[in-house]
């Protein structure tokens, strides 16, 4: 029993990873850059419909949507002001603006909401908790919500890729930016819907990271962010699957490390492991080996 | 109270700091701490040359932001009731952010230097405490910790071993209990009042503040015959998951689950109780106040949570009820024990400088030199928000009676007022 509630648990967590890391690979895959800024846009996401449920007291969904919306607006803004403007710079220099965009936000943050951690109320609050073998077993409702939401983001994202002129676009642009600029391909315009899904998706990832650990501070989306990425990475990052994999994967992990080996090595065992992983299959687990051609 | 974390971003901005910050020690040398009256006004001081030169320093910006935060406007709301009153001690004061980093932490204690700090009320975390005491030190400038609750901030205390590492500080006291006093007095209450012989422990090995008490309350609750049943671990970064802690000490049986940690990882501990429905009695130390006024906190998950603290914001006394008024119109919120202790120190510097027959024309060392006297005096004693008759030792540390409160109906309850029903 307490190997399936270990189990459980290790999905629960893993489920919110696998949803961070969708957006983390998703911009990856299609922008190849590294938006660091994805762990403090969910924050954003997070405040945004705490806000709207908690503070004003309107329907958590109607918060969902408009921490959608900012999100995505966020996104759109944050991609034309500070990384529009060096894409044809070298990538690390990009990557060190995406950290002063993490920064920027975190005290922002700080400035508007406070240092205070809030408590955030979870949107499927007083929904039924599945309960198996006579009570033995809890299932919370936010875990099944996240779990579904997972899998529905992730066959989406994979329909919209493979099955729409957006899409298609877009596997262009990751493919080869210069050669889709010259079939006419907008190759900007792409980018930047890119972001603007990653970034809606950093919403929804915001309000379930929130609503199963219930904290809320400016520095909320980092740690889970970087998790997030380590699972990205893991499955293969640029694959739509891995993540969800890797972040499943990662959460039991982690939570069978600390439960089977102690509490003090649980972080160290898991990046071991991703070591190990990386040794082997350099692309991560679903990742495709791109040889680099010179 | 310390935080550490040495996270992606807090090493970069560890190393962005390291950069800057030689530069800006080096700078800060070359002058010795002003002592010209009526320099710049500071801000919320008074601009009388006659002033003593108070300076404060504590994070408040980043994670650490609302104990720096509660310091600040603490000890404003101090300064401006000693100079409303206009008696012989009046204060100017500067506070500066350190963001609750040790290197900016040294850098603000040098601007407040050069600015002609006399006393520090400061600072207010624990790490960077450590690092400015030292400096406080070499300098001779006096500093009371209104928080900062590790022993290595004060030094001279011998560790596990028996050595002393770090040196004693001569001119550096606390008002808030030191880390191993609060694990001492948690293990005897627990054994005194009888509330369980199974205990499990779930503390943050990452946070020097937690394993310190950590550590003391092991040592006690052994001599005492408490039986731990269970210890678990978190660090800073992995403080979003405890199903497996808690998991541990239901699985071990604890009867009661000692929480030397921070309100924001409690209250994470205690959602996750609920969900499975385990009841034992959660027994927290100071760093467990403030978990009633967290936003959107459901205060039925902390019923019958018992936990040290020197203040309670509810207690009913006049000095109490006026602070806490105070504290509300200035910034809209209640208080917690970090503004109740910086308060307290500013006063009790006061009652030191009047003792002492000090002057504000002295220069910094002469004024330190003679507070040491005070407050080491086994006669002075200071009675604030924070504990009636304090005293000082040689040792830095503050003597006065820690006391236990129960959280009952979203309130503290001295447990001798609780209720039976809620405390089982």
């Amino acid at each position: 029993m307490g190997f399936l509630e270990n189990l459980i648990n290790g999905v629960s967590l893993g489920s919110v990873y696998a949803i961070i890391a969708l957006g983390y690979t998703m911009v990856y895959g299609i922008a190849r850059m590294l938006n660091f800024a994805h762990g403090d846009v969910i924050m954003v996401g997070g405040y945004v419909s705490f806000v709207i449920a908690s503070s004003m007291g309107l329907n958590p969904l109607f918060g969902i949507l408009v921490a959608v919306i900012v999100c995505t607006a966020l996104g759109i803004t944050i991609e034309k002001v500070a990384y529009k403007p060096l894409r044809q710079s070298a990538s690390l220099t990009v990557l060190i603006t995406a950290i002063g965009v993490s920064y920027l936000l975190q005290n922002t943050a700080l400035l508007i909401w406070g240092a205070n951690p809030k408590v955030y109320t979870s949107v499927v609050a007083g929904w039924p908790q599945l309960q198996l073998f006579d009570g033995q077993l809890i299932i919370s409702a936010e875990t099944v919500v996240t779990i579904c939401a997972c899998a529905v983001i992730m066959i989406a994202m994979v329909t919209f890729i493979h099955r729409t002129k957006i899409g298609k676009a877009m596997r262009a642009v990751s493919e080869d930016p210069g050669a889709a600029r010259l079939m006419g391909i907008n190759v900007d315009s792409t980018i930047s819907i890119t972001f603007a899904i990653g970034s809606g998706l950093a919403a929804i990832a915001g309000v379930l990271l929130c609503s199963s650990y219930p904290t809320l501070m400016p520095t909320t989306g980092a740690m889970p962010g970087i998790k997030a990425f380590t699972a990205a990475v893991f499955g293969g990052i640029g694959s739509i699957p891995g993540a969800v994999l890797g972040g499943i994967l990662l959460g039991i992990i982690e939570i069978f490390a600390k439960a089977y080996i102690g509490t003090q090595f649980s972080d160290a065992i898991v990046f071991a492991v991703l070591i190990i992983v990386l040794l082997i299959k350099p692309s991560g687990l679903l990742g495709k080996y791109v040889p680099e051609k010179v | 109270m310390s935080f550490t974390s040495l996270s992606r971003r807090g090493f970069l901005q560890a190393m962005g700091i390291a950069g800057t910050a030689g530069a800006l020690t080096l700078a800060g040398c070359g002058s010795a701490p002003a002592q010209t009256e009526g320099t710049d006004s500071a801000e919320g001081g008074a601009t009388t040359g006659a002033a003593y030169k108070l300076g404060g320093i504590g994070p408040t910006t980043g994670a650490a932001a609302i104990y720096g935060s509660a310091c600040q406007n603490a000890i404003e709301i101090a300064v401006e009731e000693i100079n409303a009153e206009g008696g012989a001690v009046t204060f100017e004061q500067q506070f500066e952010d350190d963001a609750h980093d040790a290197t900016q932490s040294v850098n603000a204690f040098n601007t407040l230097k050069d600015w002609g700090m006399q006393v520090l009320v400061g600072t207010t975390t624990t790490a960077p405490a450590i690092a400015v005491s030292e400096e406080a030190n070499k300098d001779n400038i006096f500093m009371l910790t209104p928080s900062a609750s590790s022993t290595d901030v004060i030094g001279g205390q011998a560790d596990a071993d028996g050595n002393v590492t770090i040196q004693r500080k001569g001119n550096v006291f606390q008002m808030c209990f030191t880390d191993p006093n609060q694990g001492t007095a948690s293990a005897k209450y627990i054994a005194d009042n009888k509330l369980g012989t199974k205990i499990g422990v779930i503390y943050n090995n990452s946070d020097a503040y937690s394993t310190g008490i950590y550590n003391k309350f092991d040592e006690e609750a052994k001599s005492l015959g408490l039986d731990i049943v269970t210890v678990q671990t978190f660090t800073d970064d992995n403080a979003t998951d405890f199903s497996v802690q808690v998991n541990a000490c239901r699985d071990a049986g604890a009867e009661v689950v000692f929480l030397p940690i921070y309100y924001t990882p409690a209250s994470l501990i205690l959602t996750y109780a609920n969900q499975i429905g385990y009841k034992p009695i959660f027994f927290g130390v100071d760093g467990m106040d403030g978990i009633l006024s967290l936003e959107g906190f459901d205060t039925s998950l902390a019923e019958g949570v018992m936990l040290l603290t020197p203040f309670s914001a509810d207690a009913k006394d006049d000095k109490t009820q006026a602070f806490v008024t105070a504290y509300k119109n200035k910034t809209g919120d209640t208080p917690n024990q970090f503004a109740a202790d910086a308060y307290d120190c500013v006063y009790a510097v006061k009652a030191a400088l009047e003792q002492g027959e000090c002057t504000p024309d002295m220069s910094a060392s002469e004024i330190c030199d003679k507070l040491v006297k005070v407050f080491t005096d086994p006669t002075f004693e200071f009675s604030g928000l924070t504990g009636e008759t304090m005293t000082w030792q040689d040792t830095g540390e503050v003597s006065k009676d820690p006391r236990a409160v129960i959280i009952q109906g979203g309130e503290y309850v001295s447990p001798e007022n609780a209720t039976d029903a809620a405390s089982e």
